[in-house]
């Protein structure tokens, strides 16, 4: 019989990743570890890793990786790139670390068009310290910062970085997709494929948000979960193409 | 080698460069703002990168990914930059990364004043961040020391895979003096400096041949992070060897100076001159504040030293601490202090230590 | 033996670059211990300027003592924060086109030069810094006249069109020190 599936190898079959249920981290690392071995790239990638949920995969990716200051991902990519240009390296960062802690070091990484790969997991929440509110947490959705729910006039409003880093002139390529179901995932892992092609082709900052779910800290089940996504997130944070300069250059 | 007449700063910059440093992050602040400058167009001329960060936070984040790849990296600021710094520092310190930090310190706290102080000592040498950990701190008093332990800094941290401070000042940062720089390491022994680094360094390992590189400052098993600090603690311990001071006169000397740095050299000048009017006076200038030179207070004859002065430009004092600790009561400790940008005058050391003669 | 200069006016009037080529000069023609300290406002522009000049045989200790041999004084405010720091019998040396102010103390040797007036009558305000450097150099002969000009040049490589100019000031300041020097 012809095997048509292997797990990939770039994730440590020994290790339990420590992810809830119905979490999405699980389902971006098979694919960015599936994106490695086709772009065949295993001899010379590295990743960054945000503080939070994302962290847990530092035992569970086969791969060089070093866990950085809480929202500093992109200043420390930033210095591996330079220093060392042969390296592919690549930052994996929540919203609470990305879009709050680290907008400074974000944006500028940006604006400065850094050759790395971002992937930027968006779930409108803290995971790791328990469900507080986010930059991304969505106008009246509740957490345990936020009792009351998300009060605009107190904690204005969700922050759209996709949108936000297209003010800039030099990202190349910024997409916002899904995990939520067969054919989003499928355009992830063609989207996280497309970000890390670009920094082999020397393009420049590359940045995939997907926008995924937290059944633990939503208080949902993980079907419950997949619907308040549908419904709730992608309204508030559309998926698709929101830079792509290789459209432009073609 | 010739002497060129350069300013501490600059001269601290090309040390970097001289002893294989191929990375440079920082941000702006004065008064160590030559050393970026120079930097911006010193490190394309050898291959290296200079980033001008968006703030601290950034340029030592920076560094810790550089650093990481085993290129020999720095950064530097000045006393409220260093304090944003101390959250990178940590990491470094936790993850075992070498790499070089410069504070050139100014007044504070706060943001101070621009003028030279001495008051982040404690922090350099005790807590830089949070966790316990240690750095070598090397403090130079002329810009000839300055070149001196900034190249040999880089060693150090390499040595130790640990991160190593230059504790220098406003007055050193920015004084121009005759110095004679290091031959630069070539390209073919800085390269190989990195590549003695591959092992642990996050370059992206070939999976199929060599073990991946995992570069972390936490461990989720504690046993693990315990381990972790119980050899970084042993590393700490074995500075002790590594201690160096300037003494001074201490063969006869009632009354001993303690100072470093910028105060260490201005009381060298001041024992200089009281030696002149027949006092017999000695100085203790430690050059290493971490590990600090316990071992030239304990050569001390403490029936004969009647007190030592602790002269730095902070208020309160700082170092106290340390040369109260070298002392061990066995003799009374006064102090000669400046801080907030004021500078100490030889003078008022001289007539501080005739009092302790009175 | 140790020789300590001070040096004081406003930003813009091209102290910093009156005593760093001086102590080049002496880093360039002699083994000695020499040391350039700045001190600035925190302004970019208008604010205080000083530097501090130290040439020693011995190592230097304080790279700005706290008593002067020499005073150069280019505006009045510097005359009346810094005149104390001269040791009794040091030289003080003002611009008195700008320092107007009576001399309150009579144990020091002062060197009048109108250098504002000077740089004007030669065309160029800028160069009031380098004829009282000439001043200074040819009233104390502390390096030999034909070593600050080799720095002068050298700093001026890249603006040789200069180089006349700043030679008409260097010479101009000179006659006047080395005149009032003859004068003690």
């Amino acid at each position: 019989m012809e095997k048509i599936y292997t797990r990939t190898k770039m994730l440590n079959n020994d290790v339990v990743s420590g992810f809830c249920p119905g979490c999405m981290h699980s389902t971006l690392f098979k694919l960015i570890g599936e994106v490695i071995e086709e772009l065949q790239i295993e001899n010379k990638v590295a990743l960054v890793l945000g503080v939070g949920c994302c962290g847990l995969a530092k035992g569970y990716v086969t791969y060089d990786n070093t866990t950085c200051g809480h929202g500093r991902a992109c200043a420390t990519a930033t210095g591996v790139k330079r220093a060392n240009p042969e390296t592919i390296v690549f930052t994996y960062q929540g919203d609470g670390d990305l879009a709050s802690i680290g907008l400074a070091e974000t944006m500028s990484a940006a604006n400065r068009g850094e050759n790395i790969t971002v992937v930027f997991v968006n779930n409108g929440i803290y995971g790791m310290t328990g469900g507080q509110m986010a930059p991304t947490t969505l106008v009246g959705m509740k957490a345990s910062t936020a009792p009351r729910g998300r009060d605009p006039k107190e904690h204005g409003y969700p922050m759209h970085m996709c949108e936000i880093l297209n003010q800039l002139t030099a990202p190349y390529y910024l997409e916002r997709t899904s995990c939520n179901n067969p054919a989003n995932v499928v355009k992830t892992k063609n989207a996280i494929k497309k970000a890390f092609q670009n920094q082999i082709d020397g393009k420049g900052f590359s940045m995939v948000e997907v926008v995924t779910s937290c059944p633990t800290n939503w208080g949902l089940d993980p079907l419950k979960s997949l619907d308040f996504l549908e419904e709730k997130m992608l309204k508030e944070f559309p998926l698709g193409v929101i830079r792509d300069k290789s459209r432009e250059e073609n | 080698m010739a002497r060129v007449f350069m300013k501490g700063c600059e001269a601290i910059a090309e040390a970097a460069v001289r002893s294989g440093c191929r990375f440079f992050a920082g941000y702006p602040i004065t008064p160590q703002n030559e050393i970026p400058e120079y930097m911006s167009r010193r490190m394309p001329e050898v291959g290296g990168v200079f980033v001008q960060g968006e703030s601290e936070v950034a340029s030592i984040n920076m560094i810790f990914g550089a650093a990481q790849t085993g290129t020999r990296a720095m950064t530097s600021s000045s006393s409220c930059g260093i304090s944003l710094m101390s959250e990178g520092l940590s990491f470094l310190a936790g993850a075992r990364v070498p790499m070089v930090v410069v504070n050139v310190q100014r007044g504070g706290p706060g943001i101070g004043a621009i003028q030279p102080a001495q008051q982040d000592y404690l922090q350099a040498t005790k807590a830089s961040g949070n966790g316990g950990f240690q750095m070598m701190v090397l403090a130079p008093s002329t810009v000839q020391e300055a070149v001196d332990m900034t190249f040999a800094a880089f060693d150090y941290a390499q040595r130790d895979r640990n991160p190593v401070m230059v504790l220098a000042d406003g007055v050193i940062g920015t004084i121009m003096e005759p110095v004679t720089l290091p031959e630069a390491r070539s390209s073919e022994q800085v390269a190989e400096l990195k590549a003695s680094c591959r092992s642990w360094a996050l370059v992206g390992h070939d999976l199929s041949c060599e073990p991946r590189a995992l570069v972390d400052s936490g461990d989720w098993d504690t046993k693990g992070m315990e381990q972790k600090n119980i050899e970084a603690s042993a590393l700490y311990e074995s500075w002790k060897k590594d201690a160096q001071a300037e003494e001074l006169f201490l063969d006869d000397a009632e009354v001993v100076v303690a100072a470093y740095g910028i105060s260490g050299r201005i009381a060298r000048s001041a024992v200089s001159l009281l030696r002149q009017e027949g006092l017999k006076v000695g100085l203790i200038r430690p050059k290493t504040v971490n590990p600090f030179p316990f071992e030239s207070f304990d050569k001390l004859d403490y029936h004969r030293v009647k007190a030592i002065l602790d002269v730095e430009m902070s208020i309160p004092a700082q170092m106290l601490y340390d040369v109260r600790m070298a002392v061990r009561g066995r003799c009374g400790i006064s102090t000669c202090l400046h801080s907030g940008g004021e500078i100490l005058g030889r003078h008022e050391i001289m007539d501080s230590v005739r009092g302790l003669f009175k | 033996m140790e020789r300590n200069l001070m040096a004081a006016g406003f930003g813009g009037q091209g102290i910093m670059t009156m005593g760093k080529l001086l102590a080049e000069s002496v880093c360039r023609s002699t083994d000695k211990n020499v040391t350039f300290f700045p001190s600035y406002g925190a302004e970019q522009r208008g604010g205080t300027a000083n530097c501090y000049v130290v040439i020693s045989d011995e190592e230097v200790g304080a790279p700005l003592g706290d008593r002067m041999d020499d005073l150069i004084v280019m505006n009045d405010p510097s005359l009346h924060k810094f005149l104390y720091k001269l040791v009794p019998g040091g030289t003080l040396f003002i611009n008195n086109s700008i320092v107007r102010s009576e001399i309150s103390r009579t144990d020091v040797r002062v060197v009048k030069a109108p250098v504002t007036e000077m740089a004007l009558e030669l065309g160029n305000a800028k160069v009031l810094n380098v004829i009282m450097l000439g001043v200074y150099i040819g009233y104390t002969q502390i390096v030999p006249e034909n070593v600050i000009w080799d720095t002068i040049e050298h700093k001026l490589a890249n603006k040789t069109s200069l180089l006349p100019l700043n030679r008409k000031a260097f010479e101009a300041g000179l006659t006047l020190g080395r005149q009032q020097r003859g004068a003690v």
